[in-house]
């Protein structure tokens, strides 16, 4: 685990020399749609965080000073499929960015939704020697976290600390400075497939970028639609996207589950141009302006012209109902629910507190979804947006944009993660040196 | 399923992502130093470049240095410009044609290569001359106006007679003393100095002036003033005006200056002495002889 602590520490170097700078760029690579939003950092942050250590790779206000978004293409279930297009829609993002910015950036951020995440919760204990807490014992206790055998082809993407306990006080979000005897760990790890990420690190390197950071759409999706009390009593974000449907499920301001179901609304446009014949173009357009998922009588009556070219008068000339269409569409949403409602299962969710359930992502604009998913989920179910950032156009504001708001809030504020803390001092018996140093400090 | 028709768009669907070079190019220019080098350093650099070029070659530099003061020249040529007389005025004819000579100018000539403060000086270094005033006029005209310098005095001096002006500067020479009878004499070393003062003694002795002859300055530091009939008048060095005055009543009251006096001594105020003419002399000893002659009888 030493090389990935490795990695994600340069990575943070990077995304501090980019705060320096001063403009970072944040890349939603989706399967649908592919958005760059170019962030202008402000200077230190007033925005007072009270949960956890606190930030350890610092914190900045910022404003969105360029965005641009444009179909993706080459992407499927949010992993890269064919280099070359993903490469050049990376292009024409981050061109059109740096256009309406007028600045070059070079630092970027990365959210992507594939790469089967999966969550694994950790714990670790030490004995505190002084009977205090002190920041090398946080470190220890991370380190002294026994990681699963998470498999030989796969990265962590996160690892949070998410809850502290001193002897038997648990629920602590900083445990610096108490007094105890031991002191234990709850970690959030999320690993992903290394090939998806090494795909993105070339296609990212061919733009001329510089990564500065990685984050899961779930995670990312789920810090921009949960308001603050959602995440503190627990909630689960469902982001559905095009090619995936991001879950991730919070408390205690801190993510403790994320999961994708690779289905998604390119699945439900698949389903609408089998069922009817239509191109897929012709069928998102009747995705986006009849789709719905409940049926009504009016419905029946609403005849949906399928105009195309083929010559044949008859095949020319068909129309479909309303009614049609939503029978196409909603078995294949309601798969996708199950799905997730299969996950939030496996996850214990019904064990938390509180079981609000946040719909975000461009398919939750779907008249009708949150009904849908009222009855598949449970009662507290609400549709969200993205939270509102300084200088973000109207136009990107909408669900479809949560996961790229929330890589935003993720560059200027991110929560601590394992390698944002030392390495504690006992790994490293080489720097005999400084342990003498210290040994002179604390003894004279 | 390919529609057999053509396509309603004309425009053919392009690739609307940038290429590599175009993307590099484009964040080149976003490159805020090269942008920066691209508005001031190339245009500089560029200017300077050309100017070495320009300048690493002499010939080049010296035909734009030729071709520089041609153009000059054209333009300094022209008729406007140039002066195509001089007319002097407040100078008497003498005086003309001395400026004449001295101001070494060949008309016609133009304006810009004319020195006026120059010219000034020059002029203004003729003795005849207190003040000049030159000026380019419209029409080619140099314009001298002078004032010349009034001869107040006649100094008789060690290099002849000359004619000085009030404050003793000098103004011409003088052939004879008759060709300015109407000027006062003066004479002595350094009497060229004291110019107002013997002016102010000349006007304060006026009673005496048709007997006047000249003054004379003693050992550069105080006057003389010689009368017909041998007659001086030693005035002191200290306020000689006073001493003057008292002379000069002296001779309201007394007709001092009339009576057979070869000396009137004032060089000590506080004591004057007079000096009797040889028969007053005489007469005097008689007199006094036959007093004696007188008392012992």
């Amino acid at each position: 685990m030493t090389d990935l602590y490795q990695s994600q520490r340069a990575m943070r170097n990077k995304r501090s020399a980019a705060m320096q700078r001063g403009v970072i760029a944040v890349l939603d690579v989706g399967s649908w749609k592919i958005a760059c939003f170019v962030l202008r950092f402000d200077g230190p942050s007033d925005f007072a965080e009270s949960d956890g250590i606190g930030s350890m790779a610092g914190q900045s206000r910022f404003r969105v000073i360029g965005a641009a978004t444009t179909r993706s293409r080459g992407v499927r279930f949010g992993e890269i499929d064919a280099m070359h297009e993903t490469e050049r829609a990376i292009r024409t993002a981050v061109q059109a960015a740096q256009k309406m910015a007028n600045v070059r950036v070079d630092h970027v951020i990365v959210c992507f939704s594939g790469a089967r995440p999966r969550s694994y919760g950790l714990a670790g204990r030490v004995e505190l020697h002084d009977g205090t807490v002190s920041d090398n014992c946080v470190a220890r206790v991370l380190s002294s976290c026994d990681v699963p055998d998470y498999g030989p082809d796969r990265e962590i993407l996160h690892a949070q600390p998410v809850n502290f306990a001193v002897d038997h006080r648990s629920g602590l979000s900083d445990p610096r400075e108490q007094a105890g005897n031991s002191l234990s760990v709850d970690m959030h790890m999320l690993s992903v497939d290394r090939t998806p990420i090494e795909n993105l690190l070339y296609c990212i390197k061919r733009c001329d970028l510089e990564l500065a950071g990685l984050a899961s759409s779930a995670y990312a999706s789920g810090i921009a639609s949960l308001v603050e009390d959602e995440q503190e009593l627990g909630a689960a974000c469902i982001d559905l996207g095009g090619g995936s449907t991001g879950l991730s499920i919070f408390i205690k301001k801190h993510m403790i589950y994320a999961d994708t179901v690779r289905m998604g609304g390119d699945h439900v446009t698949s389903d609408i141009s089998q069922g009817l014949q239509v191109p897929m173009s012709t069928a998102e357009r009747i995705k986006t302006f009849y789709g719905g998922v409940q049926a009504t009588g009016m419905d029946d009556r609403e005849m949906i012209d399928l105009s195309s070219d083929t010559g044949d008068w008859e095949h020319d000339r068909r129309s479909v109902s309303r009614s049609e269409v939503i029978g196409v569409m909603r078995p294949r949403l309601e798969e996708t629910l199950e799905e997730v409602r299969a996950l939030l299962d496996a996850a214990g969710f019904d064990h938390l507190p509180s079981q609000r359930i946040v719909l975000t992502g461009g398919g939750s604009q779907l008249p009708g979804l949150d009904g849908l998913a009222t009855k598949i989920l449970g009662q507290q179910v609400r549709l969200g947006r993205p939270l509102r950032v300084q200088g973000l156009p109207q136009s990107v504001t909408g669900p479809s944009f949560a996961s790229a708001v929330g890589t935003c809030l993720f560059a200027a504020h991110p929560q601590d993660e394992w390698w944002d803390f030392d390495v504690p001092v006992d790994s490293y018996p080489a720097r005999s040196l400084k342990r003498a140093v210290r040994w002179f400090k604390d003894n004279w | 399923m390919r529609s057999l028709r053509p396509r309603k768009r004309s425009m053919p669907q392009h690739d609307p992502a940038p290429s590599r070079v175009a993307y590099r190019l484009n964040r080149l220019w976003l490159t805020p130093h090269f942008r920066r080098f691209l508005r001031f350093g190339l245009p500089v650099l560029c200017v300077l470049t050309a100017f070495a070029v320009f300048v690493s070659d002499q010939e080049r530099v010296d035909g734009l240095v030729d071709r520089m003061v041609e153009l000059r020249r054209s333009v300094e040529e022209r008729p406007e410009f140039m002066v195509n007389l001089m007319a002097i005025d407040g100078a008497s004819a003498d005086l003309a044609v001395d400026i004449r000579e001295v101001v070494p100018v060949d008309l016609p000539r133009s304006s810009f290569d004319l020195d006026l403060e120059a010219m000034r000086q020059q002029v203004e270094s003729l003795d005849a001359v207190r003040s000049a005033k030159l000026s380019v006029k419209s029409g080619g005209v140099l314009q001298v106006d002078v004032t010349e310098r009034v001869p107040a005095v006649v100094w008789r001096s060690p290099d002849g007679l000359e004619l000085l002006d009030a404050e003793g500067h000098r103004v011409a020479a003088l052939d004879s003393r008759k060709s300015r009878p109407d000027l006062m004499l003066i004479a002595g070393e350094g009497a060229d100095h004291a110019v107002a003062e013997a002016l102010a003694l000349a006007h304060a002795a006026a009673p005496v002036h048709d007997r006047m002859i000249g003054l004379i300055r003693v050992a550069e530091h105080r006057w003389d003033i010689v009368l017909d009939r041998g007659q001086r008048i030693m005035l002191p060095e200290r306020s000689p005006r006073v001493a003057l005055d008292r002379v000069m009543a002296l001779n309201g009251v007394q007709d001092l200056l009339a009576r057979d006096l070869v000396r009137v001594d004032f060089r000590n105020p506080k004591r004057p002495i007079l000096r009797l003419g040889a028969d007053a002399l005489a007469a005097l000893e008689a007199e006094s002889t036959n007093e004696d002659k007188r008392n012992s009888n």
